[in-house]
């Protein structure tokens, strides 16, 4: 049966194109992202000079008095980051380390629900949980803080990083072999001064690549800033003053009716576009860290 | 491994700092002491906040789920405002989700396991999907405002935010459904192709039978992330008020984490326990979701024992 088999030879040829290209897909949609955000950014530059952008300290393209210093929203999303990250860092590591060192199975199987449950709660419920559970709550301790501000933000942000990181620590803590660990006994060290001495460093690249990966989750988080840090972009860092970031100006614009092609339209994806460039950096450096970190123990 | 030592003594350092060791015996059990007493403290914290973060809401919201609640529109009075427009709206965005992400990303998948050779193109898809996974979301949704909302001229219709989600959903089920085809042993294939089956009718008729529980498993997640989801829809341009079922692909919409953001952001607190009753909703519907993905990757690894 030629034909038969020719037939089939060529429906097999279709089908892995078809193949092909669902896998193209991805690439489109990167191409799609990188042109959308510089067409619209190019068309923000046209009449925002680069040195008003850094040299400026207000940031208020919706006002009458347009000022377009990009400062406030960095100082922000720095602020709630590193209040985030301040939180589930140290947390995450010794979780994964209590995980992988200490724990027995049983914690183990509670706990990992439990992290995996944390991690799917949808942002908006974090916003929500700083808006009126951290903020009241911290409120009774610093009484002069306001109901925005950049202190429950980060802290809320924290608690949705704290999963990811823990994990990523943990298979980082994993990965290290055990030879290194029996070294450490072998010299006379407690279980303490082994993982310390030796777990730690062996686990270091792994590690950061967590922490990385982690400030570029909390740099792109948005429901949670723009419900519980307030939209003002004020230059300062005090987290108990509402803040406005990056991602948080960007559901602001997008909320009031900005028409199509004005100015504060094209801040839209100008702000975006550094976003996008922020995280890239911090994604791409994650993943060299991390493939150096797994060749180092083949 | 052998290498990581070398570097480490090469720098000159002692693999282990000496001084530790001269401590006393009390002092080492000290500190492991303290450390332990850190981690429970921090672990039970972890649990609490889980605790406080569902019961919080639960607490709040409970009462607002009434009979009426369900049925009814958004309303400028708190306590006549319902979620019918947010749930029928979440409803037809996960389905169309599923509808464009599942094929296209099952499909890329099975490419990338079962066909590709290493080329230039794979690298490529491969590059793109790793960093696609990292872009924040917000950025979907401007993606989709122009792509979508204004190029292709869907407007802010339930079309638009379903593709919209299904470009953010699909890296996560590329690499989950990558990962359970992988899991496939490779007896599978080659026993197939021994009996002279094409590439196609191995994949088709071994590979994803046996990879489906994985695969469904990790799609599952994924899309119970989609409809969590607020920043992209937001960017998107939904809106906020909308007054009817959607009734075509073309029809303005709203989903339930946007209708609780729109809630949450006013003043007044009534409204924040219309928010909280709408999030319980998107909570149980998520967990829901999940237990099947847990029964299901139960059964899995049963059959595989």
């Amino acid at each position: 049966m030629p034909g038969r088999t020719k037939d089939l030879k060529l429906l097999e040829k279709l089908i892995e194109g078809a193949l092909a290209l669902c896998s193209s897909f991805s690439i489109l949609t990167t191409l799609g992202i990188i042109a959308v955000l510089s067409f619209e950014s190019v068309l923000f530059f046209r009449e925002i000079s680069i040195s008003q952008l850094l040299f400026d300290t207000q940031w208020t393209p919706l006002f009458l008095e347009k000022h377009f210093g990009i400062w406030p929203l960095i100082a922000g999303t720095l602020l709630t980051s590193a209040i985030a990250l301040a939180l589930s860092v140290p947390a995450g590591l010794i979780i994964a380390i209590y995980v992988s060192e200490f724990a027995q199975e049983r914690t183990r199987k509670l706990l990992k629900p439990v992290l995996e449950l944390l991690a799917g709660i949808p942002t908006i419920v974090y916003g929500y949980f700083a808006l009126l559970v951290i903020t009241p709550a911290l409120q009774m301790v610093f009484p002069e803080m306001g109901s925005f501000n950049a202190l429950s933000a980060g802290i809320a942000m924290g608690i949705m990083i704290l999963p990811m990181m823990a994990s990523l620590s943990e298979d980082a803590i994993f990965t290290v072999p055990r030879s290194l660990r029996e070294g450490a006994y072998a010299l006379g060290a407690s279980k303490l001064q082994m993982i310390v001495g030796a777990v730690l460093p062996g686990a270091a690249g792994g590690i950061t690549a967590a922490v990385i990966l982690s400030a570029a989750r909390a740099v792109g988080e948005t429901m949670i800033v723009a419900i519980a840090a307030g939209q003002q972009p004020l230059l300062h860092f005090d987290p108990l003053q509402p803040v406005e970031t990056m991602t948080a100006y960007i559901v602001q614009v997008s909320m009031g009716d900005t028409p199509h092609g004005t100015l504060e339209y094209h801040t839209l994806f100008a702000v975006a576009m550094m976003l996008f460039v922020l995280t890239m950096v911090l994604n791409v450096i994650s993943l060299r860290i991390r493939e150096r970190f797994q060749r180092m123990y083949r | 491994m052998q290498a990581a030592v070398d570097a480490r003594t090469q720098q000159g350092k002692p693999f282990i700092q000496p001084q530790g060791t001269t401590r006393p015996i009390l002092a080492r059990a000290w500190s492991e002491g303290i450390f332990l007493l850190l981690a429970r403290i921090i672990i039970v914290s972890a649990l609490c906040i889980l605790i406080a973060l569902v019961g919080s809401i639960l607490v709040d919201g409970f009462a607002r789920l009434t009979w009426h609640f369900f049925t009814s529109f958004p309303s400028r009075k708190a306590e006549n405002a319902g979620i019918l427009a947010a749930w029928t709206g979440s409803v037809w965005l996960l389905l169309l989700t599923v509808l464009c992400a599942l094929p296209l990303g099952v499909g890329a998948a099975v490419y990338l396991e079962e066909y590709a050779k290493k080329s230039r193109f794979t690298r490529l898809v491969e590059l793109c999907i790793a960093n696609l996974a990292g872009v924040p979301s917000v950025i979907y949704g401007l993606l989709g405002l122009q792509v979508f909302v204004r190029a292709l001229a869907f407007e802010r219709s339930v079309l638009s935010g379903a593709l919209t989600l299904s470009l953010l959903v699909l890296p996560i089920i590329i690499m989950a459904s990558r990962e359970a085809i992988r899991m496939v042993p490779k007896g599978y294939r080659e026993g197939a192709l021994a009996l002279g089956a094409t590439q196609w009718q191995t994949t088709y008729t071994q590979v994803l039978p046996a990879a489906l529980p994985g695969i469904a498993t990790g799609c599952i997640l994924a899309f119970s992330r989609a409809i969590g989801e607020t920043a992209p829809l937001v960017t998107l341009g939904a809106l906020t008020y909308v007054a009817h079922v959607p009734d075509s692909l073309f029809a303005p919409f709203t989903a339930l984490p946007i209708q609780a953001f729109n809630w949450l952001s006013r003043p007044q607190p009534e409204f924040h326990v219309n928010a909280a009753a709408a999030i319980t909703v998107l909570l149980s519907f998520m967990i829901a979701l999940n237990l099947v993905a847990i029964v299901l990757r139960a059964k899995f690894q049963k059959r595989q024992r």
